[in-house]
């Protein structure tokens, strides 16, 4: 009997076990060795592909796919075919820094691009830094991961010289809603909600901040749990607040029944957020009860963009079951970024590579400094922090289920 | 103290909820003194299986007949998948040593949860759940939403079938005797083994109902709900008192009142803005639970833990 317990017992503990390390394992074949004169390089993408952020980070994957792709049918780096690793960090920062782990020990990998969350980000930096291997973050829009820690005194300093990211920053995203709902909306009464993590907290702080500058009031603050999905005590406060709008610092899967429920207790206020709100699945998941929301979101609107026209039919032509959403085209031009990098790396040895791997990651990252192009979001190139010198921001608004364009411009302080 | 009765509907909403899936707990725990940690799970499973019925029905049905439907294939897949973690996962370890069927119902949970993601269509991120929708009902000093009309009404039609089946009939006495003494029981001819596949399925059809209406109220059911509402449950179990199925939901209303109150007015008390609002909700909620356990360590209800444990 004993032994039949202890037997059992064991079987599920194992069977539980597989299961999950099911999800996280990924074939580790590395690319190569196919053709005598092509060389292969990985270019690693880490985002959230499962979990509730896997609609952007599928989104992420799908479109450094397609760039890598596009630049081996193009022939776009002569001698080389890129290959791309996704890895699954499910939003998690330790799950990030063992991805990160993982992409450094492969030595076909040349360049990182991810992931989705800022505190991810934050995780990985180092990792990276020691190894001197170049990472491009689509996503990542808390400021400190650029400038610093003390960013917001004006100190600013780079932490690590092998960040880039193409997206613009909450130093501007915050702001640049604050002043929208301010001028253009003339509502002039907030109530201030994030859910504590590095990305929310960040623009709630930066939004409130303008907010209070331009002379707006705020009604109340309060943070949530990202995990929690029952926030009826928090909506009805914000009801009986009677503010005309609520900034929330957070995410969508918390976000569209944070708002839900906002309406449900009465309150007409509609509810504002970042770029992490301007998702599909926020009004999927919000329905009706999120009509005429708004979220901002870095860059200008795909659609006018002739550059992003090609990336949507490509993307189309791929066939990727899932919509490239909020960071496809900054996806793409991260990845570009790479390729590109590589390619001054190519042109300047002679046609290929540097033999000594460390050597090739230490010229792919000092030629990310000078890289030039114009991608999908715009006009791509960084500056001394690492972070894009293109400003644009939008603002949309959720109109009969679809998020429409409201306006579009550049920061200016105020 | 402005919003108080609109805050105390909402505590009761959110209360009521944990109650329903306490009851799973505590059955299970009163007659084989078996935490059940798989039940967060079972409770996930319930409302995976009402979206079923409802992705199933033809576009346009009204909620009226689809509900009962979601309320039956739910509660269906719920008990099934509880009756089948009994037979497979817990008989074959009863009488073995406690801490083996604790660290099987870990397992459980997790293999659950994870057989969700990888099989349910879509399920990797949260899948929207149908709403009631309709204006909010206005009954003078509260204003409570139609999706919460749910809990308001099925949580008190289940305690009282509840009670009645417990107290009443020849299985729930049966029941009784076999959470007292189970030898003496199964001596005087009860069929243990029946009775608790019984108390399982019962736990599970609760968990499947609270499902439901947790869909209802936050729109979306997603693979990782268990965890967070089980453990919530577990704690109202416990400050109601373990082995009671009234302790069950007084733990659960007591728990949800405590959260919306702390979430709505700790913040107001001067000295204590830091700790107030949604994120400190669950601290102040465990905090409590300490107390009462402090001064009543069998819990609200709960009874002397006679002779075993």
């Amino acid at each position: 009997m004993r032994h039949r317990s202890l037997l059992i017992l064991t079987t599920s503990v194992t069977v539980g076990a597989l299961t999950l390390s099911a999800c996280g394992s990924r074939d580790d074949k590395s690319g190569g060795g196919d053709s005598g004169e092509k060389t292969t390089v990985v270019i690693g993408v880490d985002a959230p592909l499962t979990g509730d952020l896997s609609a952007l980070g599928q989104g992420i994957k799908n479109s450094s796919d397609l760039a890598a792709k596009t630049a081996n049918k193009n022939n776009e780096v002569d001698g080389v075919t890129f290959e791309i690793e996704a890895l699954d960090d499910q939003g998690q920062a330790g799950t990030g820094q063992q991805n990160a782990t993982k992409l450094v020990g492969n030595q076909e990998v040349i360049g990182v691009v991810g992931p989705l969350n800022s505190h991810v980000g934050q995780s990985m930096q180092k990792v990276f830094g020691n190894a001197d291997l170049v990472q491009v973050s689509p996503a990542n829009t808390a400021p400190e991961l650029t400038q610093g820690p003390n960013w917001q005194k004006g100190q600013k300093k780079r932490l690590f010289g092998t960040y880039y990211r193409t997206c613009a920053t909450d130093a501007v995203q915050g702001p640049y809603a604050a002043q929208y709902l301010y001028n253009k909306r003339k509502l002039k009464k907030a109530y201030i909600i994030d859910d504590k993590k590095t990305y929310g907290a960040g623009l709630a702080g930066t939004f409130a901040d303008e907010f209070k500058k331009l002379g707006g009031t705020i009604a109340g603050t309060d943070h949530i749990n990202p995990d929690d999905r029952d926030f009826s005590a928090v909506a009805t406060k914000v009801a009986k607040s009677k503010a005309d709008f609520v900034y929330y610092g957070g995410e969508y899967p918390a976000g569209a029944p944070l708002s839900a429920q906002i309406s449900k207790a009465g309150s007409k206020a509609l509810v504002v957020g970042g770029d992490a709100l301007y998702s599909e699945e926020y009004i999927k998941l919000g329905k009706k009860n999120v009509e005429g929301d708004l979220a901002t979101s870095v860059g200008a609107p795909l659609e006018t963009l002739d550059t992003a026209k090609t990336f949507m039919k490509n993307y189309k032509a791929a066939g990727y079951k899932l919509p490239y959403e909020a960071y496809g085209g900054y996806a793409y031009d991260s990845t570009w970024a790479v390729i590109q990098a590589v390619k001054a790396v190519v042109e300047k040895n002679d046609g290929k590579l540097p033999d000594n791997k460390d050597e090739a990651r230490k010229q792919v990252n000092e030629a990310m400094r000078d890289v030039k192009f114009s991608g999908v979001t715009g006009e791509v190139a960084f500056d001394k922090y690492g972070d894009t010198t293109n400003k644009q921001l939008s603002v949309y608004e959720v109109r009969n289920g679809k998020h429409k364009p409201v306006q579009t411009g550049t920061f200016q302080e105020s | 103290m402005h919003g108080l009765p609109d805050q105390l509907a909402n505590g009761l909403a959110l209360g009521a909820l944990y109650g329903l899936i306490a009851i799973g707990y505590t059955m299970v725990y009163g007659i084989v003194q078996l935490i059940n940690f798989a039940h967060g799970e079972i409770f996930m499973i319930g409302g995976f299986g009402a979206l079923t019925a409802y992705l199933w029905l033809p576009d346009g049905t009204g909620l009226a007949l689809a509900l009962p439907l979601m309320i039956l294939l739910g509660v269906v897949c719920a008990v099934l998948v509880a009756i089948g973690a009994e037979r497979f996962a817990y008989r074959p370890l009863r009488g073995g040593p406690r801490l083996s069927p604790l660290i099987t119902a870990i397992g459980l949970s997790l293999a659950l949860q994870q057989a969700v993601w990888a099989f349910y269509p879509d399920a990797k991120k949260a899948r929207p759940f149908p709403q009631i929708g309709g204006a909010d009902l206005d009954l003078g000093l509260v204003t409570v939403s139609r999706e919460d009309l749910f809990i308001f009404v099925s949580a008190p039609v289940c305690m009282l079938a509840l009670g009645l089946f417990v107290a009443k009939t020849r299985t729930g006495r049966a029941m009784q005797a076999t959470s007292q003494d189970p030898d003496t029981a199964k001596l005087m001819g009860v069929n243990t083994d029946r009775i608790i596949v019984m108390a399982f399925a019962i736990g599970a059809a609760f968990a499947a109902i609270a499902a439901i209406a947790q869909g209802f109220k936050t729109g979306e059911v997603n693979f990782r709900m268990g965890f967070i509402a089980g453990l919530k449950a577990f704690t109202a179990a416990v400050l109601g008192g373990i082995g009671n199925i009234y302790g069950a939901m007084v733990g659960g209303l007591v728990l949800g009142v405590a959260e919306a109150l702390a979430t709505a007015y700790i913040g107001d008390i001067p000295g204590l803005e830091q700790f107030g609002g949604g994120s400190w909700k669950d601290v102040w909620a465990f905090i409590l639970l300490i107390l009462v356990l402090l001064i009543r360590p069998q819990g609200i209800l709960g009874e002397r833990l006679a002779d075993r444990a």
